[in-house]
C-alpha cells in the first residue's frame, strides 16, 4: 500500500524508524515544514526546545554520551546551522554520535546567496564523519538510515543532513529503510590473528606492563573485557580524561588519570614501564606532553578501531586493529595468567607522594576559603554511586575529573578534544534525557556558566533535573593559572565580575544555594541531592587556586611539578 | 627532516559530490602541496579515480593516505613511488603558425620529442606531447626559444600500477565475501 507523505513527515518517520525518542530542536523558516510535522508527533517524539542551537548540539552530545544512542538536533538553515558548528566539532573530536538536521533553502535557490543560505555541507565536511545534502524527498529514507549507521558504527562521530525545503515539501511514497553496510566504509575491521598473537607474545614477555584506557573502551562497551584482560595480565591501568569511567575508580589495578593534570604515578610510570598497551586512546598531546621523550624505553601495543590513529602521534611496535571488545577478549585468551606484584608496588610511593604534596590539602584544607577539590570531593562522597559527572572546561573540569568517583561506565561527560567552555550545562540537560534514572551533576566555572546559561530556560521549561555546581573563583581560572606561570601574573582579561547568580536562578525558578563556609557545604550538598529537580549550588572558592600537579608544556610526562613556581630541573 | 620523494596517490571513491574537497583538505591540513591532480572514471562503473602527486616524506604520506582512506565515501587510497607505476602526462602548445613554417628547427624539435601537430591554421598551430614532466618541460623550453609561443598547458599525471593484483578489485571482492553481498 502506498504511503504518500511530505518529505518533512518522511524525515520524522525515518527518525522514529531509527528508534529516536528525543530531539533537541530550534525552529526557523527553512525548517518550518518539519516543525509542522513534529506538531503531530508530540506523543511519540519528545521535542526539547533549547534556547540556542549550540545548546541543541551539546544536549545531543550529552544524550549520546550517557545512553550510547545517537543524539539528534533539528535546527533551521543559516544562523541556526552555524550555531551548531561548535557542538559538531566537539562531537568529531570526542567521537560522539550525533545527527544534526538543518533546514536549507529550496534547490532552485541554492548557490544564490538566498536568505539564510550557507553552504552547510562545505562548511561541515571537515568537522563531520559524513555530511549530506538531501535534495529530493525520495532520498530521505536512505539518507537518514545512512546517517544513523555512520554516526554510531565503528568510531562514532557527528553526521549532518542539510535538508532542502524542496525535499521537505515534496511528497514521497515513503517506506522505512535500514542500512548496515556501506561498501566504501569498514567501520569495524575483522581482527587479524597475527596481530593478536604478536600482542599476546609481547604481553607475556613483559615484566612492567602499563595499560592506557581510553574512551574507545567505553564506546566499544568493552569494560568487562578490559577488566578481564588487566586482571589476567595483572597489569596496572591508567585512564585518559575521557576514559575515566571505563574502569571503576576503586579497581585495585586502577592507577589514576593520565596527562597534564593527571596523577603522578601513571605519568611517571609511562616512562618506566617496559610495555605500554594503549586501548582505544589516541595519544593526544595533553596525554603525551613531549612526544619525543614519551615512553622511549617501552614497547608499545596500540589497539584501536581507527587505523588512521596508528602512528599518528606515537609509533607503535604492534598494532591491533578492530573493535576492542573483541580484540581484548582474543588477547586475553592467549596470554598466560601472571603476577606483577613488585611492579605494581612501585606505583604506591608515587601515589603517596601526590597525596602528601597535593591531594590531602586539596580535598581537606581545614581553613581558608573553599577549594574546588574539596567541593568535588564532598559531592562525590554524597552522590549516588551511579551518578554522572558532566564538566565544563577549565580548572573546574580538571578538579572535577580528578576528585569525582566513577563506579559505572558512561559516568564522565566532558569536552576533551575541543575543550569547549559552555559545554556542561546543555550536555547535562541532554544527559538527563538520555538516562532518566541516573543523577546528573554539572560542574561549571563562573566563566563557562555564562557561556550557555540561556539553557536554564530549557531546564525551567522541561524540568530537567540537573544538579548544577558553579565553582566561582571570579576568574577565568585556567588561563589565569597560565598567566601566573608564564607571564609573571599579568592577568590580562581573566578577572571576571559575575552577576548575582541567585537572581538568575530566581528568574528561572530554580532552587539555589550559595556556600562560602565549609561548615555549610555538606548540608547544602545534601539539600541539592534531595531536591526533587534541578538545583544550583554556587560555591565561592579560592580566587587564585591552581590545579596541581602539572606537566609543564613540552616537558616529558614524568616531569610533574607540584607548585606553580617549581621549575623542573 | 626526512627526505622528500614525489609520491603518486591513487584514490578510488564513490561518485558523490564533495569527495574531492575532502581529499584535498587532508593535504592542506598536513601542509603538503598537491603537485598535480587528475580525476576520472575508473574501470569500475560508478567509481571515480583520483591520481594525485605530492612531494613528501614517507611518514607524512602514510598519514595522509590513512586519513584519506578514513573518509566514508573513499573506497581505497594507496601510494606509490615512480618505479611502481606507469605514468603519463599530456601537454598542449599553441604557437604562431608563421614561426612553425619559417623556422627550420621546428620540425626537428617536434619529431625529436615524438610530439604531433593536431591543428594547423593560418594564425596558429597546436602541438600535442605525451610523456614525462621532464620531456614536456624540455619541449616547452625548446619551443619557447624558437619564439611565437602563445599558450602552454600540461595535464596532471595519470598513472597505472605495475602490480599484478588490482587493489580495488581485491578490496571489493574481500568485502563482498566478508559481508555476503553479491552486488556491491
Ligand atoms: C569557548 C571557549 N573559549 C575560550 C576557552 C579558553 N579557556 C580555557 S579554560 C578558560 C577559563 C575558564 O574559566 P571558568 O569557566 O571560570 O573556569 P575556571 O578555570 O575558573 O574553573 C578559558 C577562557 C575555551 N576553552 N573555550
Ligand atoms: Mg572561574
Amino acid at each position: 500500500m502506498a504511503n504518500i507523505i511530505t518529505g518533512a513527515e518522511a524525515l520524522i518517520q525515518s527518525l522514529l524508524n531509527q528508534g529516536v525518542d528525543t530531539a533537541f530542536v530550534y525552529p526557523g523558516g527553512n525548517i518550518i515544514r518539519v516543525f509542522d510535522s513534529l506538531f503531530s508527533h508530540q506523543s511519540d517524539l519528545k521535542q526539547i526546545l533549547v534556547r540556542h542551537e549550540q545548546g541543541a548540539t551539546h544536549a545531543a552530545q550529552g544524550y549520546a554520551r550517557i545512553s550510547g544512542k545517537p543524539g539528534v538536533a533539528i535546527v533551521t538553515s543559516g544562523p541556526g546551522a552555524t550555531n551548531t558548528l561548535t557542538g559538531i566539532s566537539d562531537a568529531m573530536l570526542d567521537s560522539t554520535p550525533i545527527v544534526v538536521i538543518a533546514g536549507q533553502v529550496g534547490t532552485d535557490a541554492l548557490g544564490t546567496d538566498a536568505f539564510q543560505e550557507i553552504d552547510l555541507v562545505g562548511v561541515t565536511q571537515p568537522i563531520t564523519k559524513w555530511s549530506y545534502q538531501i535534495r529530493r524527498a525520495q532520498d530521505i529514507s536512505w539518507a537518514v538510515a545512512r546517517a544513523f549507521y555512520i554516526a554510531q558504527s565503528g568510531r562514532p562521530g557527528p553526521v549532518v543532513l542539510d535538508f532542502t525545503k524542496t525535499a521537505q515539501n515534496e511528497t514521497v511514497d515513503y517506506s522505512p529503510e535500514k542500512i548496515d553496510f556501506v561498501r566504501s566504509y569498514i567501520p569495524s575491521p575483522e581482527p587479524d590473528m597475527s596481530e593478536i598473537e604478536a600482542a599476546a607474545r609481547l604481553i607475556d614477555c613483559s615484566t612492567r606492563p602499563l595499560v592506557l584506557v581510553g574512551h574507545g573502551v567505553e564506546l566499544g562497551n568493552a569494560e568487562n573485557e578490559l577488566k578481564a584482560f588487566i586482571e589476567k595480565a595483572d597489569a596496572p591501568a591508567a585512564r585518559t580524561l575521557l576514559g575515566l569511567s571505563a574502569l571503576p575508580s576503586g579497581h585495585p589495578l586502577n592507577m589514576g588519570m593520565l596527562g597534564m593534570h593527571g596523577n603522578l604515578a601513571p605519568n611517571v610510570m609511562t616512562n618506566r614501564c617496559d610495555l605500554l598497551i594503549a586501548v582505544g586512546m589516541r595519544f593526544d598531546d595533553r596525554v603525551t606532553s613531549a612526544v619525543d621523550s614519551y615512553a622511549r624505553q617501552a614497547k608499545i601495543i596500540h589497539l584501536d578501531i581507527d587505523k588512521s590513529e596508528f602512528g599518528k602521534n606515537v609509533k607503535p611496535d604492534v598494532t591491533v586493529l578492530g573493535d576492542c571488545r573483541r580484540t581484548l577478549a582474543l588477547i586475553t585468551e592467549r596470554i598466560s595468567r601472571t603476577c606483577h606484584k613488585e611492579w605494581i608496588k612501585e606505583f604506591k610511593p608515587l601515589a603517596q607522594k601526590e597525596h602528601e604534596k597535593v591531594i590531602d590539602h586539596a580535598i581537606n584544607p581545614g581553613e581558608g576559603p573553599l577549594l574546588m577539590g574539596e567541593v568535588v570531593n564532598a559531592i562525590a562522597m554524597q552522590a549516588p554511586s551511579d551518578a554522572a559527572l558532566v564538566t565544563d572546561v577549565g580548572l573546574n573540569q580538571m578538579f572535577a575529573a580528578r576528585y569525582f568517583k566513577y563506579s559505572v561506565p558512561r559516568s564522565i561527560i566532558t569536552s576533551g578534544g575541543l575543550g569547549t567552555m559552555g559545554f556542561s550545562l546543555p550536555a547535562a540537560i541532554g544527559a538527563t534525557f538520555g538516562d532518566q534514572e541516573r543523577m546528573v551533576f554539572s560542574f561549571q566555572g563562573d566563566g563557562g556558566f555564562q557561556m550557555n546559561m540561556q539553557e536554564l530556560g530549557t531546564i525551567m521549561e522541561t524540568g530537567a533535573p540537573v544538579k548544577i555546581i558553579v565553582m566561582n573563583n571570579s576568574y577565568l581560572g585556567n588561563v589565569r593559572q597560565w598567566q601566573q606561570m608564564m607571564f609573571e601574573s599579568r592577568y590580562s582579561c581573566t578577572h571576571m565580575t559575575s552577576p548575582d547568580i541567585s537572581m538568575i536562578a530566581g528568574a528561572y525558578g530554580i532552587p539555589f544555594r550559595r556556600v562560602m563556609d565549609r561548615r555549610e557545604l555538606a548540608q547544602a550538598i545534601s539539600d541539592m541531592i534531595a531536591a526533587p529537580g534541578a538545583f544550583i549550588l554556587e560555591t565561592i572558592v579560592l580566587d587564585e587556586e591552581n590545579v596541581m600537579p602539572m606537566i609543564p608544556g613540552h616537558e616529558p610526562v614524568d616531569h610533574m611539578i607540584f607548585t606553580i613556581d617549581e621549575k623542573w630541573r | 627532516m626526512m627526505e622528500k620523494t614525489l609520491y603518486t596517490l591513487i584514490v578510488h571513491s564513490e561518485n558523490i559530490a564533495g569527495v574531492l574537497n575532502q581529499v584535498t583538505a587532508v593535504f592542506t591540513r598536513r601542509q603538503v602541496n598537491i603537485e598535480s591532480l587528475n580525476v576520472s572514471a575508473s574501470s569500475i562503473q560508478g567509481i571515480h579515480r583520483y591520481t594525485i602527486t605530492a612531494w613528501s616524506d614517507k611518514d607524512t604520506i602514510e598519514k595522509i593516505v590513512s586519513q584519506i582512506e578514513k573518509k566514508v565515501d573513499v573506497l581505497q587510497c594507496r601510494y606509490f613511488t615512480d618505479d611502481e607505476i606507469f605514468m603519463q602526462e599530456v601537454a598542449l602548445y599553441k604557437v604562431v603558425t608563421s614561426v612553425l613554417i619559417d623556422s627550420p628547427a621546428m620540425n626537428d624539435i617536434i619529431r625529436k620529442y615524438g610530439a604531433k601537430l593536431i591543428e594547423v591554421n593560418q594564425t596558429f598551430s597546436v602541438i600535442e606531447k605525451t610523456g614525462s614532466t621532464h620531456d614536456i618541460m624540455a619541449l616547452n623550453e625548446e619551443l619557447t626559444a624558437q619564439g611565437g609561443m602563445l599558450q602552454f598547458v600540461s595535464s596532471g599525471r595519470i598513472a597505472i600500477t605495475r602490480a599484478r593484483i588490482e587493489h580495488v578489485n581485491e578490496y571489493l571482492e574481500k568485502i563482498s565475501s566478508q559481508y555476503g553481498i553479491k552486488n556491491l
